[in-house]
């Protein structure tokens, strides 16, 4: 067989894949977030006049402008990905899922591309309701956009509405395609998430603003709006969570039972909190657990049972570990988020969130929480559904391209080299961004002549500080 | 032949061809301002550049995306051969567009570092252009197929005439770049612009002369096509329609009539793709696969279709609405005109 350094290509074509995707994910996810909060942002300035809604909406769409420029060049690896790594899986499943990605490009993409340009470019040179329009627009395609990634992935886990012939899948129903079995808690949960992970962001600045006793006005406006939608989602999201865990108990049986490290069915399953498990003896290690809460959470039913990791034939079981502790991290992380929606709430109505240094202080580092667990959860669904790349229909392994060990790791090393100089220049980009503020007075085209007012024009210098 | 099974496949080739020229054109001009970097050396005429296309170069890259998926949709056996066989001209193209896409931002926040993303936004076009015309060029040639699947070798794309296709194209963006920064800019950058036309044309007449003899001598396939009575009647006039829009830019180039000389590099550049189909239809992997032959489910055809009847001409209409409420020159030194 052809092996680079023992690893064939196949191997390395999954790497590649998560590798890829797993940067990609993060900055859709911010984008759809941050995109209707900037809407959101100059619908309250065309309608209150008061100008730090303004100055937000610009300071974000700057990050936004940065942000959306890696999202998009990173996606477009994506979909020829398919194809130079995948053409199996682009051959076998093209006619169910290749149209999903073309109305993902017809109605999402270019909406947001050619809108994008008046986003950014528009703020001195038209008025404030076409350009607040373009950003309404910019906000709803790259909503779209999630719609049909997420109605294609979850077709993947819940394939219906097609038929096989030669190996070959063709379409019977494209309403049966588009809304499969998961994809409504699918979209639910991956829009949820995208909105917290970016009203963490928000909420993060502002406490890091207010902390410093800087850009106060904006400051506020940012806990309020960060926190106010936390404390309502990451509520939501624990039941839309619920309800998709039911959706997968049902469709996908063998990922519930490595979430839950459940190996024998034909017994209640407790609540592991911890464990080691170990596929080779099919059992945990280290355990501890509370008896019966397991099927009390999955079935709703105390001695509710379902299907255990050794009802399944061993080559049918997702990895197990990764599975797991994935899961414990992003349900741990959704938690803390409910705990810091609701304490920031809750000094929020006692008129002392912006004293309360002690919160505060956490909340300036916990930016990064939404992203953390976005990959978690992302991590959990994907691997949880291996061996299969289409379950219950194609394996991965029979879906890679026929081409060499040696190229794919080459094109593996590049992207590693690539994403990791490009994208981490680009988050620390951000950073700067962020750190140096929200600029209250507002340039026009004769104060900053070398662009047509950008998003990541160069910032005047600063106001003075309070503190450092 | 109103059999579905026979009208779809052609339709959508159609399509395919409308997204690809559309990619060709929008991303064309935009590529060669950054093909063009390297001959401006100052950075306020770097910045009058890259604000011409920077409101623009998301959505015509978006082009190639659509042009992406609609050989996927469409024409999926297809999508699984070339992809594989072009493994590492794709590999370079995406890893090109990503320095060329983030540069458009990072140069603007890199403060010190702006010559860096100057470099990268150049070698990125430049090198996505070539990449293309190779892509371009190894399709030209035969792919080897067993199966219906790829079952060449790495470097098989690797020959004279890809890279003689990366270098015309590489050219042929750069008259495009210099033509649209005849349009959209004024003052140093565009005297300096209205120099180099005249050679960027020249060059890239001489490529599609090149590949124009060295096609049909390579590929009796295509010989047999042109030179054949009766086709040589009705092909020839792509050459001369060739030839008219030449002399359209140049005399574009001399009186100062800019949108001319642009919408004639243009038409060049069609006519030069219009050549190429007329030369391989109807296969999309020539000579082993055939529109028909590649074609998806009718269903998937035609759903398709009709998302692109109804969305299509949504798009090219927005897509006017911002070039024009972008419209024109961006003079030295200065921001657009309000």
């Amino acid at each position: 067989m052809d092996t680079v350094a023992g690893i064939d290509a196949l191997l390395f074509s999954r790497i590649q894949f998560g590798f890829t995707i797993a940067f990609h994910i993060v900055f859709p996810a911010f984008t759809i977030g941050l995109s209707a909060f900037i809407a959101t942002l100059e619908v309250l300035w065309l309608r209150t006049k008061k100008t730090h809604y303004h100055t937000l909406a610009r300071f974000w769409t700057k990050i936004f402008a940065v942000s959306f420029a890696m999202g998009v060049v990173s996606g477009i690896v994506m979909e020829y990905q398919l194809g130079t790594n995948w053409s199996r899986f682009a051959q076998i499943i093209g006619n169910t899922l290749g149209p999903l990605f073309s109305y993902e490009v017809l109605t999402a993409f270019f909406l947001e591309a050619s809108f994008l340009g008046i986003m950014l470019f528009g703020w001195n040179r038209f008025p404030p309701w076409l350009h607040t329009l373009a950003c309404i627009v910019v906000a709803f395609g790259t909503a779209l956009s999630g719609f049909w990634i997420l109605s294609a992935n979850s077709w993947m886990h819940t394939p219906s509405g097609f038929a096989m012939e030669q190996g070959i899948t063709y379409p019977v129903s494209w309403f049966d395609i588009i809304f499969n079995p998961s994809f409504p808690y699918r979209f639910t949960h991956m829009m949820i998430a995208a909105h917290l992970t970016a009203s963490l962001v928000v909420c993060a600045t502002g406490a890091r603003y207010a902390l410093a006793g800087r850009f106060m006005p904006e400051a506020r406006t940012m806990l309020h709006m960060g926190l106010g939608m936390l404390a309502v989602l990451a509520p939501l999201q624990a039941v839309v969570g619920d309800l998709h865990g039911l959706n997968t108990l049902q469709y996908q049986p063998a990922k519930v039972a490595a979430i839950e490290a459940h190996w024998d069915g034909s017994r209640p399953a407790p609540l592991v909190l911890f464990a080691w498990p170990d596929s080779a003896a099919g059992r945990n290690r280290a355990e501890v657990a509370i008896p019966n809460l397991g099927s009390l959470i999955i079935t709703h039913d105390w001695n509710g049972r379902f299907r255990g990791l050794l009802d399944f034939p061993a080559d049918q079981r997702p990895p197990v570990l990764p599975v797991f502790f994935m899961f414990r991290l992003m349900v741990a992380l959704g938690l803390l988020m409910i705990a810091i929606g609701w304490v920031g709430a809750w000094l929020w109505w006692r008129k002392r969130l912006v004293d309360a240094r002690w919160f505060l202080r956490p909340l300036a580092r916990a930016w990064p929480l939404g992203f953390i667990a976005i990959l978690a959860g992302w991590m959990v669904t994907e691997i949880g559904r291996q061996p299969w790349i289409v379950y219950g229909v194609l394996r991965t392994a029979q879906a890679a391209s026929p081409v060499t060990a040696a190229q794919v790791a080459t094109s593996l090393a590049l992207f590693v080299l690539v994403y990791v100089v490009v994208f981490s220049v680009g988050v620390w980009y951000i950073g700067r961004m962020n750190g140096s503020g929200p600029q209250p007075a507002l340039p026009g085209p004769e104060t900053l002549p070398n662009r047509p007012l950008a998003g990541g024009r160069p910032a005047p210098p600063a106001r003075p500080q309070v503190t450092p | 032949m109103s059999d579905p099974a026979y009208l779809l496949p052609v339709i959508l080739a159609l399509v395919l061809g409308v997204a690809l020229s559309m990619y060709v054109v929008l991303d064309g001009f935009d590529l060669g301002i950054g093909i063009l970097f390297p001959f401006f050396r100052d950075e306020s005429a770097r910045d009058q550049m890259m604000n011409s296309v920077a409101p623009f170069w998301d959505g015509n890259e978006t082009w190639l995306v659509l042009g992406g998926v609609t050989l996927w949709a469409a024409f999926p056996k297809a999508f699984a051969i070339i992809l594989p066989a072009m493994y590492l001209p794709v590999l370079v193209l995406l890893l090109a567009l990503i320095f060329r896409g983030v540069a458009f931002e990072f140069r603007w926040v890199a403060r010190h570092h702006q010559r860096i993303w100057d470099g990268a936004f150049a070698a990125g076009s430049t090198l996505a252009a070539f990449a293309q015309g190779v892509i371009l060029g190894g399709l030209l040639q035969e792919i080897r197929v067993r199966d219906g699947q790829f079952a060449g070798a790495p470097f098989d794309w690797l020959t004279p005439f890809a890279i003689m296709c990366g270098l015309g194209l590489v050219s042929g963006y750069a008259l495009l770049g210099a033509t649209w920064l005849l349009m959209k800019t004024e003052g140093e950058v565009e005297r300096k612009v209205r120099g180099m036309v005249p050679a960027l044309l020249a060059g890239l007449l001489g490529f599609i002369v090149l590949v124009s003899v060295w096609t049909p001598l390579q590929i009796p396939r295509i010989a047999q096509r042109w030179f054949s009575v009766p086709n040589i009647v009705f092909l020839s006039l792509v050459p001369v329609a060739t030839a008219f829009c030449a002399w359209l830019c140049w005399r574009g180039i001399r009186h100062g009539r800019s949108v001319l000389a642009f919408a004639a590099a243009v038409g060049v550049f069609l006519l030069a793709m219009a050549g190429l189909v007329l030369s391989n239809m109807p296969y999309v992997v020539p000579p082993v696969l055939t529109v028909w032959q590649a074609a998806s489910h009718p269903a998937s055809q035609l759903f398709y279709l009709v998302g692109a009847a109804i969305l299509l001409p949504m798009i090219l209409a927005y897509t006017a609405l911002v070039f024009w409420l972008f419209r024109g020159k961006i003079g030295a030194g200065e921001g657009y005109h309000a």
